[in-house]
């Protein structure tokens, strides 16, 4: 297993007040993502567990271009991966963020 | 004095020889191994039928079982290298040269016996093509092919997999060679005649139906979310923006998904009866929904697939149909069809280089073409006008006289941006390239090459290669739609947001798409039962995609 | 609780077999109730999956709280099938099992068990094993306090292995056409007695002789619904209603059941010839039954309904 973990800071916090919201499932090329509102309102953090090692660089595209597009500031998110590729974890991502803003 | 007669004379003492194995026109199964060395002659060219469906299964197990001292060095000339035996006959020197144009399930092994010499292969066709030679310099000495059922004249029935037969009978039967003929079951008489019986020399009632591969069925239970938003930029970026009415699919997923999005997605659009009308396409399952929601005029098929026939029997308005009411195929025909009278094709492929260049051939597997090449080509030979062909000819049209100008084709690759376990779909360099230099092709095996091709959707968006204006434009165009893989990465921002502005590129929130809306729900069937029951139980599928 | 904003769906129109374990709950309840407990939040996870580089879920593949079902307090737990086919793992096993023993406590007007799994997951076995034996345990308890434990049952890993057993232990299980229930599963069959016995990969067979029509009509299951969570939310409510007694007669009755069943069916190849032996006209056509015309189908059929399974 490999551990990564990005750090952002953003423009702004995610609006919405949910507190923790959880989408997807660890399958084979899918992944769960937990998202919990715990960090100061401008910061992010992105813990992955990912199985398929050597996708470092790919992980660290798909995060930042989320974090610039949700700006999902106050956010930790934890990622549990089965092998997704990237369009499904940016997919998720931002399904995890329509949630958290609900 | 030239001799005029001599094929036939040949042919005569073929068909005397084999007499001796038959009643009649009729040899039991357990004669087929006589009967064929009775028959073929060394280095015989030989079409043993079978493509990417139904398979002359009993006759090439026969070959198999010749005698190699007696049958050898045949030259194969087929559609399809599908089965086992279709490259065993290499491995024991029955056979020795080979024209194909599609292998399957077999990629893997003929790319290691062209490697390893096995094989003289003379070139991987497209299905037309490989035809086209059957008439001019690949005519067949000898042609075993396969059918539902004879009676003992030798009248044929093929069933509604006629696909390839009635082209290879022609150039066999017409041109002095023997045609030989495997049934599932001799009748007194069949239900219709899709082969004249004076085509056919000899009929072989097989010990088991043959076999048809069930390829053009996806389980709408697989599809993605990703594949769902791939199919709804599609439709309203290229079929509703262009009104495609003529058009022919691959068989992915992401066509089938567009297929099961038109009576829902595109009926919001209110699409229906301005695209996806007129089709050159195999029954699909994953058609009924469109079918039988009124989308669809008319569908003109290569083959056929397991378990749509009662379907298709209850639904001669959309399906060519005979007197007996079972489907008429053919693969000529529809290759052709799907050449010159559609405007679109759109399928599916497995790389993808910064020109657009495309093609199904990994390092280690020689698929083969089968039909893409064809319809995935702009005709230069089309005369006709249509709106969409004409407008994608105005966005192509750079330089020159107007009033010259000529339409265009579109050929669209939809893919997604990663494959299985995470290969990228994009590429600096094609493996075929590397392929062709390791087992000395001429010619690489490019499926599509990038100046046929028009446009190229992913998750991330549409590419519109009509409208770059230069090598830099294109390749930036589809280094923008890559995604994060490493061709999608290494792109020039600047440039890609340029293109945005132009059009050249389109993301979804450009077609006024949220992908947080590409749901299975969007899906007019969510399983192979869904499909079942929009077919009002007419559909039968098989037994491996049920869970009922 | 992290499950309760998993995206929720209109109950009529969300699949059961489609939908997520998560989803499933939230929807079968009544709206808001749903109290996770070890939510993915505590972050519970396997301890063994890492030792074999397999990525781990936060919630080892089942959701367990307490929730309302028409007003009353249910306790729910719902397997994941799609993380390592629902697989019992230590953890799986001992938030199920701790479940139950709540059960005894909390006094919940019934224990509801969404199954979805294969079995027990091979790279903690032992722990598996026991976890499905303290189920089965801690369910005997659970129904001798009175208080129903209702199994579900319609998820795409179905009900296999020791789950299979759990299933067997319940008052009552509700079941779906896709939902499967059996101990060895098609392809473990297949690979210890030969494609000839059993071909795993004929769906019809597979569907026919472990699906849940099959298991309707021979009384495995008590109720065969839609495959909408609704339909299941209607069929806990109306089985919760009409549990068993969990008693020696029941036990007996069932045990008397159990030998007439192999006497009776003992030597049919396939289920159809059941089918036909228990009264139904044409076993061909049942497999293409819609839920209406199966369940006159199984209101023709004697053994359907009967206290003991």
């Amino acid at each position: 297993m490999e551990s990564l973990t990005f750090r952002h800071t953003t423009k702004k916090p995610l609006p919405g007040s949910v507190p923790n919201a959880i989408t997807g499932v660890v399958a084979s090329g899918n992944l769960e993502i937990l998202l919990e509102r715990v960090l100061p309102p401008d910061a992010c953090e992105v813990a992955i567990e990912t199985p398929i090692a050597g996708y470092g660089p790919v992980w660290e595209a798909v995060v930042a271009d989320f974090v610039a597009r949700a700006q999902p500031g106050g956010l930790r998110i934890s990622i549990n991966d089965g092998g997704a590729r990237p369009d499904t974890v940016s997919l998720r991502l931002l399904q995890g963020a329509r949630l958290m803003e609900a | 004095m030239t001799e005029w007669r001599g094929e036939r004379q040949a042919r005569d003492a073929r068909i005397q020889a084999g007499r001796a194995h038959a009643d009649g026109k009729v040899v039991p199964a357990g004669s087929v191994v006589d009967l064929l060395e009775a028959v073929l002659r060394p280095g015989d060219r030989v079409c043993l039928e079978g493509d990417n469906q139904k398979q002359a299964d009993c006759l090439a197990r026969g070959l198999a079982a010749c005698d190699p001292g007696k049958v050898h060095d045949l030259h194969m000339v087929q559609s399809g290298i599908v089965l086992p035996e279709h490259l065993d006959v290499f491995e024991t020197g029955i056979a020795k040269r080979l024209d194909y144009s599609y292998s399957g399930p077999q990629g893997a092994r003929i790319a290691k016996m062209l490697y390893g010499g096995q094989i003289q292969l003379g070139a991987v066709h497209t299905y037309l093509e490989l035809f086209a030679r059957y008439f001019v310099d690949l005519t067949p000495h000898v042609a075993l092919i396969a059918g539902v059922s004879a009676d003992r004249d030798g009248n044929l029935y093929t069933g509604p997999n006629t696909e390839d037969t009635p082209t290879v009978v022609e150039a066999t039967a017409f041109k002095n060679g023997v045609v030989i003929a495997q049934v599932n079951q001799i009748v007194d008489k069949v239900p219709r005649v899709d082969i004249p019986g004076d085509r056919i020399d000899f009929v072989v009632e097989a010990d088991t139906p043959f076999y048809v591969e069930p390829l053009f069925t996806r389980d709408p239970a697989a599809m993605t979310e990703t594949q769902i938003l791939i199919a709804m930029m599609a439709i309203k970026g290229i079929y509703a923006e262009y009104g495609i009415r003529r058009l022919n699919h691959g068989i992915g997923f992401g066509t089938a998904a567009i297929e099961l999005l038109l009576p829902t997605y595109g009926e919001k659009l209110g699409l229906k009866g301005q695209i996806c009308t007129h089709w050159a396409l195999n029954p699909h399952p994953t058609l009924i929904p469109a079918i039988e929601s009124g989308w669809v005029q008319q569908v003109h098929c290569f083959g056929s697939e397991v378990g749509m026939d009662r379907y298709i029997r209850a639904r001669p308005d959309i399906f060519f149909t005979g007197a007996d009411g079972s489907l008429r195929s053919n693969r000529a025909f529809c290759q052709t069809a799907g050449l010159y009278a559609c405007d679109m094709f759109i399928g599916a492929t497995l790389q993808i280089d910064l020109m657009g260049h495309s093609s199904t051939i990994t390092q280690s597997r020689v698929a083969g073409f089968g039909g893409a090449p064809n319809m995935g080509s702009d005709p230069h030979g089309r005369r006709h006008p249509s709106d969409a062909w004409m407008k994608a000819g105005r966005e192509g049209q750079v330089v020159g006289d107007p009033a010259l100008m000529r339409g265009r084709k579109l050929v669209v690759q939809l893919v997604e941006t990663f494959g299985e376990k995470l290969v990228p779909t994009f590429v600096e360099k094609l493996d075929a390239l590397e392929l062709a230099k390791k087992i000395g092709l001429e010619l690489a095996p490019v499926m599509i090459y990038a100046d046929d091709v028009t446009h190229i959707v992913t998750e991330e968006g549409i590419a519109n290669l009509l409208l770059c204006r230069d090598a830099d434009e294109r390749e930036q165009a589809i280094r923008g739609v890559a995604g994060y893989t490493d061709v999608g990465r290494g792109r020039d921002r600047a440039k890609v947001e340029e293109l945005r502005a132009r059009g050249v590129i389109r993301r979804p929130e450009d077609l006024g798409i949220e992908p947080l809306d590409a749901d299975r729900a969007l899906l007019a069937a969510k399983s192979i039962k869904d499909l079942v029951h929009w077919s009002g139980g007419l559909y039968e599928p098989p037994a491996k995609f049920r869970n009922w | 609780m992290a499950g309760a904003h998993a995206a929720s769906t209109d109950p009529n129109a969300l699949s059961w077999y489609e939908a997520t374990a998560r989803q499933r709950v939230v929807a079968l309840a009544d709206p808001g109730s749903v109290q996770e407990f070890l939510p993915p939040t505590e972050r519970r996870m396997s301890p063994h999956l890492p030792l074999f580089d397999l990525p781990r879920a936060f919630d080892d593949g089942i959701v367990v709280g307490r929730a309302k079902l028409d007003g009353k307090t249910v306790l729910v737990a719902a397997q994941e099938g799609r993380f390592m086919g629902g697989a019992f793992g230590e953890i799986h096993g001992a938030k199920l099992v701790g479940l139950l023993r709540a059960a005894l406590t909390l006094k919940p007007a019934a224990v509801l068990i969404l199954f979805d799994t294969g079995g027990v997951r091979l790279q903690e076995a032992n722990a598996g094993e026991t976890a499905i034996a303290e189920t089965m345990r801690a369910i005997v308890d659970v129904r001798a306090a009175g208080i129903p434990v209702i199994g579900l049952i319609g998820g795409r890993a179905g009900c296999y292995g020791g789950g299979g057993l759990i299933a067997g232990t319940c008052s009552r299980l509700a079941v779906s056409e896709g939902g499967r229930i059996s101990v060895s599963g098609p392809e473990v069959i297949e690979t210890n007695k030969g494609a000839e016995e059993f071909d795993s990969r004929d769906r019809a067979l597979v569907w026919r002789t472990m699906g849940g029509k099959h298991r309707r009509l021979i009384g495995g299951a008590d109720v065969f619904c839609a495959d909408t969570v609704s339909a299941f939310r209607q069929a806990a409510l109306d089985l919760i209603g009409r549990a068993p007694a969990f008693d020696l007669a029941t036990l007996e009755a069932e045990q008397a059941r159990l030998e007439s069943r192999i006497e009776r069916f003992g030597d049919c190849r396939d289920a159809t010839d059941i089918w036909a032996r228990l009264g139904v006209n044409d076993p061909e056509a049942v497999p293409a039954m819609a839920t209406r015309a199966f369940d006159e189908t199984v209101s023709r059929v004697r053994e359907a309904d009967h206290d003991a399974r």
